[in-house]
């Protein structure tokens, strides 16, 4: 019964408030957008980093059946020309600048790549002999990136050496720039909603007020009194978080998925699943930000 | 029912108190009128007895309960046992007669079949059978009192606090609600009520609490709207407290000028003092 009536009086608010409560869910839905692009930006860089960038700063390719480098006339790499090189990277010489440093065989590549390719059509046409085996190097200093280059680029079996951090870091700094300014938008935006909600609090308070006095004096609880401010405010936000995330989706589905990946077929780009991963934390920011500002509008406007 | 010890509220602290050091006690069962002038404190003591305010100092008690150590969450329950009726009725416009009422028990989480049973109950009791179905501007200004009235007791408190519940009224029509009132004290209800209407308080002859710039003056029982008693005699004024029946008087005729009078006559002690002797 209780329940019925907070139901009710819930929906007659929203009724009643309209164009408010409109604004509410517009104002909360652009600035979980921001939100949620900052976060959808940031699980790009994720994505785009894979398996090793955290791990390693220097990957020495192999060669294998496609290479058309100098260094691999003879074709693939042997086993010989395999131990040389860890023999190599083992060697006091090159010890000295190197902390740590893994194999990556073509099986292991084909199955990093397919987790980092997830998404991407291209999966399907790669098979672990086109994918070059590599050792996977952690330097004591990065910058000393050169000196491993030089080394190892003349041996037998080698493709190429890069410092993937140099390949990806500039690209990251962009986007991280970009969530940043995203962030700082969302900020300013989530400041506007919880002064607008703030009003429609306020605002749906005053015009029921009279029920509101014989409430309190019929010894309504507090829970029953502002129960359905508190969720009006509530079911607005979570509106507005609910559209926020089906953009954001939309955004990954049509504009990654079906633009960008096409130009950038080897570029990892995150999926419209991933992006709904995002949906709970911004519904459960919406919620956050309606509950908090609600609640102290009550405070000050309607004393139970 | 109601207890006031030494009670003081003060609103600002440059001004004179709204109630200074009341002293007063209210029975179960009891039927009391609280008259003064505007400004007297009548509305204060309705706020105080409703934790609306805190006494400034001195003790409210409620149904045995010292209101100041009543949490504020358990308030509700406080106001659950005290019903309030207005001069202004404050009716919801867009509700009927029996949502009006209805809705005192649904905000309290009463079932629907409780309600079905209980609300045309009540609204027999305050005369307003077959008019379940109106709304409030179909009604004329004694019969939404009624609905006041019965949204106000619909949850059986065992206080009724009306603030000048027939302000508003003509006189037959304030008989009436009278009427429904006397009714509501006879099943056991405390009734205090405030007015300024003085042909119904001596037409009830129910006990009078008089205040005056927050001071009881006088607290008679069986009294009019105002004293009977010339200021000097003191000891006939106690035999009226005591329950004699004071009869018809010339004095009610016409009452205020003299009262007036005597009051302006007597120092603010004299007549503290011959308040606090009919206590």
């Amino acid at each position: 019964m209780r329940l019925a009536f907070v139901l009710g009086e819930i929906g007659s608010g929203l009724r009643r408030n309209v164009s408010m409560v409109v604004s509410v869910i517009l104002v909360t839905f652009v600035s979980l957008t921001f939100v949620g692009a900052a976060g959808m930006l940031q699980l790009q860089i994720n994505q785009m980093k894979g398996y090793w960038y955290d791990k390693v700063q220097v990957a020495i390719f192999l060669c294998s059946d496609g290479s058309t480098a100098a260094g691999c006339a003879t074709g693939p790499v042997t086993a010989e020309q395999q131990a040389n090189l860890r023999t190599l990277l083992e060697s006091p010489a090159v010890h000295q600048y190197v902390n740590d440093f893994a194999f990556e065989s073509q099986d292991d590549a084909y199955r990093h790549f397919k987790e980092q390719f997830s998404n991407s059509p291209i999966v399907e046409s790669v098979t672990p002999d086109q994918l070059p085996a590599s050792f996977r190097i952690n330097l004591k200093d990065p910058e000393k990136y050169q000196i491993i280059s030089e080394t190892f680029s003349s041996q037998a079996g080698v493709e190429s050496v890069i410092d993937q951090r140099q390949l990806l870091e500039r690209l990251f700094s962009v986007m991280n720039a970009a969530s940043l300014v995203a962030v700082s938008v969302a900020g300013v935006m989530i400041v506007c909603a919880i002064l607008l909600i703030a009003t429609t609090i306020r605002l749906s308070a005053f015009s029921r007020r009279r029920e509101t006095g014989i409430m309190r004096l019929v010894g309504a609880s507090k829970a029953v009194i502002q129960l359905p401010f508190i969720l009006e405010g509530v079911i607005a936000a979570v509106i507005g978080a609910a559209l926020a995330s089906g953009t954001l989706w939309a955004a990954a589905h049509f504009f990654l998925g079906e633009y960008l990946a096409k130009q950038y077929p080897d570029t990892a780009f995150i999926s419209p699943a991933q992006t709904l991963l995002l949906a709970p934390a911004l519904i459960g920011l919406g919620v956050l930000l309606a509950g908090t500002s609600s609640l102290l509008t009550l405070r000050r406007y309607l004393r139970v | 029912m109601i207890r006031f010890e030494n009670v003081t509220k003060v609103y600002d602290q440059t001004a004179r108190p709204a109630l200074d050091s009341i002293n007063l006690e209210i029975d179960r069962g009891e039927f009391a009128f609280l008259v003064g002038a505007s400004g007297s404190g009548k509305s204060t003591f309705l706020r105080l007895v409703l934790k609306e305010d805190r006494a400034s100092s001195g003790a409210v008690y409620v149904a045995g309960q010292n209101v100041a150590n009543i949490s504020s969450w358990r308030v509700p329950r406080l106001r659950r046992g005290i019903g309030v009726v207005f001069q202004d009725f404050r009716l919801l416009p867009q509700k009927t007669v029996f949502a009006n009422v209805a809705f005192a028990m649904q905000v309290i989480g009463k079932s629907r079949s409780v309600i079905r049973d209980t609300v045309p109950e009540v609204l027999k009791t305050v005369g307003l059978e077959g008019k379940e179905n109106r709304l409030p501007h179909e009604l004329s200004g004694g019969e939404q009192q009624r609905v006041a009235i019965a949204r106000a007791v619909v949850n059986r408190p065992g206080i009724l606090l009306a603030d000048e519940p027939t302000g508003n009224l003509d006189p037959t029509t304030s008989m009436g609600i009278m009427g429904v009132l006397d009714k509501i004290n006879q099943n056991g209800t405390t009734v205090v009520m405030a007015t300024h209407d003085d042909d119904i308080v001596n037409e009830m002859r129910k006990r009078v609490v008089e205040l005056k710039n927050g001071v009881v003056i006088r607290d008679e029982a069986r009294a009019l709207y105002t004293s009977m008693i010339p200021v000097v005699g003191q000891s006939r004024r106690l035999k009226d407290a005591s329950g004699r029946d004071p009869g018809p008087e010339p004095v009610a005729a016409s009452p205020r000028s003299e009262t007036s009078a005597a009051l302006r006559s007597g120092t603010r002690a004299q007549a503290r003092a011959a308040a606090e002797g009919t206590l």
